[in-house]
């Protein structure tokens, strides 16, 4: 398998899916938390909320990257400040590519997750109030439990995303092999070059299996668990 | 153990003012939808707070809005039994049973084995509530909201969204929980045959307002009061004691009335059992009938009359110690003379006392 494909094929492989795993789980609280908020709070600016989640999903990827970009970046504002205090640098590391992947993969993952969350009966939550929980354990209890399968569809959605990402990545963090060079990055870069669409080929097959992966994954679990719940 | 409600809350079009005390046993709220029923149990659940109050039960204050005391809902410690019996999906019969144990700490006062065997429900612990049928599902959710060791237990409405039969299976073990355990239960309804066999306590609203309250018997037998919970269900309660089974398929009770003979019941021997007798199932006849088909004749005499808007009456009558409800017309009323101490024979069939209006008692 290793002779396969080149090291630095193998390379970009492996850099995918560390920037999607990064991206994926770094988001997910900040997901649950704004797909909640969205789908049972009333609050002063929700809708101004909603456009910002939903935003990257609109815009164009390279516009999103270039903001990414102003604010992360080394000159940025906020990339100044986690430079400065945390030692947290975005520009052109694989840290931003995660970055830029999480930002283009969170309204996939909050639009899934706030479906599950408002599909919730909050007669069930009230329940569990008369019980004796109090709000944080009635959410972990009982409104977590039942939004589970919405949490996989949406992480798995996210990772699937953020493996494809291509204009946002190579707009904020540029296509630096070994750091920032991700497999659509590196497809792309085969191509410039002549004689490189046997690399790149090879890439994409990687490509469709790891996306045919995910989603065959994503049924599997999301059955499981809906049978674990509604199942007699 | 017992509990004392009052609360005033204004909705638009609708003031709710009331004032409740009850102690162990079913009080039932009764009144017509839009009388305030939900609202006061909501309110004693904290799941609503009204703009002025006091509730206290077994000796908790959980709201007095003079001293800006709110309990929230979780440290209450009141059980809730829904209409629809909101069981949690993704867990098993076991785990939703031990659900409020989880937070009451000190393991819960209640022995969830005993109560199980009350509920008749030891065979489902694995199950998921998916699978249940609605009776079962409900027994599970009574169960529930006792194993969380509740001050006070509200039911709303229980059974309202079963059928007869399944009605039919939940009222025994509603009486076994009334008179097993110590735990006073608020019970809204507004089935009058669901009130007269359980409800210790009646308690009737209307547009907010209590209109009468006391024990059940002198409510559901108060023709003053029977208008108010319509009058084609009115009737009144027996207690009586079951003293035989007879041959022919019959049994015969025992009451402050004298005997009774109903359809074969089935009760233990010497068990006392609550018979409500619809006003419309008893007839009147000023001399002892002879040659009727009716085995039931009880000599009364009327203790007052109630004519109503249309061409009835409600005639009380004294038994013994007990209590009557006739209903006859206007017309019938007039041609035997009927008037208050005037000695009649109430005349009634043994099967018209329905097996769902027999209940037990502790």
């Amino acid at each position: 398998m290793t002779d396969w494909l080149s090291p630095d094929e193998w390379q970009a492989v492996r850099l995918s899916l560390r920037v999607s795993l990064w991206a994926t789980a770094a988001s997910l609280p900040l997901g649950v938390l704004v797909a909640y908020a969205l789908a049972r709070w009333e609050f002063w600016g929700k809708q101004i909320l909603n456009g910002i989640v939903h935003l990257p999903l609109i815009l164009p990827p390279v516009v999103t990257g270039y903001l990414l970009l102003l604010t992360f970046g080394r000159q940025g504002f906020v990339g100044r400040f986690l430079d400065e205090w945390f030692g947290l640098v975005f520009a052109f590391r694989w840290t931003g590519a995660a970055l830029a992947a999480a930002v283009m993969a969170f309204p996939l993952m909050v639009r899934a997750i706030r479906l599950a969350v408002e599909a919730v009966d909050p007669k069930l939550e009230q329940a569990a109030g008369t019980l004796g929980a109090s709000r944080p354990w009635v959410f972990a209890t009982v409104t977590l439990p039942l939004i589970l399968p919405g949490i996989i569809a949406g992480m798995i959605l996210a990772f699937a995303k953020a493996m494809g990402e291509f204009g946002a990545t190579i707009t904020f963090v540029s296509n630096i092999p070994g750091e920032t060079q991700t497999l659509p990055s590196a497809i792309y870069a085969f191509l410039q070059v002549p004689g490189g669409e046997a690399q790149a080929s090879r890439l994409v097959v990687v490509a469709i299996i790891l996306a045919t992966a995910a989603l065959l994954l994503s049924e599997w679990v999301s059955r499981a668990v809906a049978r674990r719940i509604g199942g007699a | 153990m017992s509990f004392a409600i009052r609360l005033r809350h204004g909705f638009p079009g609708f003031d709710l003012d009331v004032a409740i005390e009850a102690g162990p046993g079913v009080t039932a709220l009764f009144g017509r939808s839009g009388s305030g029923k939900t609202t006061i149990v909501n309110a004693v659940a904290g799941l609503l707070r009204p703009q002025a109050g006091r509730v206290v039960a077994d000796g908790v204050v959980l709201l007095d809005t003079e001293r800006g005391l709110c309990l929230p809902v979780h440290r209450r410690r009141i059980g809730y039994v829904f209409q629809d019996a909101r069981l949690f999906p993704h867990l098993t019969v076991r785990q939703n049973l031990l659900y409020g144990r989880w937070f009451t700490g000190k393991g819960g006062a209640r022995d969830p084995g005993r109560i199980v065997d009350l509920l008749g429900i030891g065979g489902l612990m694995d199950r998921r509530p998916g699978g249940l049928s609605g009776g079962e599902r409900q027994r599970v959710a009574l169960g529930r909201a006792i194993l969380a060791d509740p001050r006070l237990l509200l039911m709303d409405e229980p059974l309202a969204a079963l059928d007869e039969a399944r009605k039919a299976e939940i009222l025994p073990y509603l009486e076994r929980l009334r008179d097993d355990l110590r735990v006073p239960i608020l019970y809204v309804s507004h089935s009058l045959a669901e009130v007269a066999r359980l409800a210790t306590t009646v308690v009737l609203l209307e547009g907010g307002r209590v209109t009468a309250a006391g024990p059940a018997q002198d409510i559901l037998s108060d023709p003053t009061t029977a208008t108010g919970l319509g009058l084609r269900e009115a009737g009144a309660l027996l207690t009586a004691r079951l003293v035989a089974q007879e041959a022919d398929g019959l049994s015969r009770l025992e009451s402050g009335a004298g005997p009774v003979w109903l359809p074969r019941m089935e009760a233990e021997l010497g068990s006392q059992v609550r018979l409500r007798i619809l006003a419309q199932d008893v007839m009147l006849a000023l001399l002892r009938p002879e040659g009727v088909s009716a085995l039931n004749i009880l000599p009364c005499v009327v203790q007052d009359i109630r004519l109503g808007e249309g061409p009835g009456a409600l005639v009380r009558l004294t038994v013994g110690p007990e209590t009557l409800l006739a209903r006859v017309t206007r017309r019938s009323v007039a041609a035997l003379g009927l008037a208050p101490g005037l000695p009649v024979f109430a005349v009634l069939k043994a099967v018209s006392v329905a097996q769902e209006n027999v209940g037990r008692v502790a």
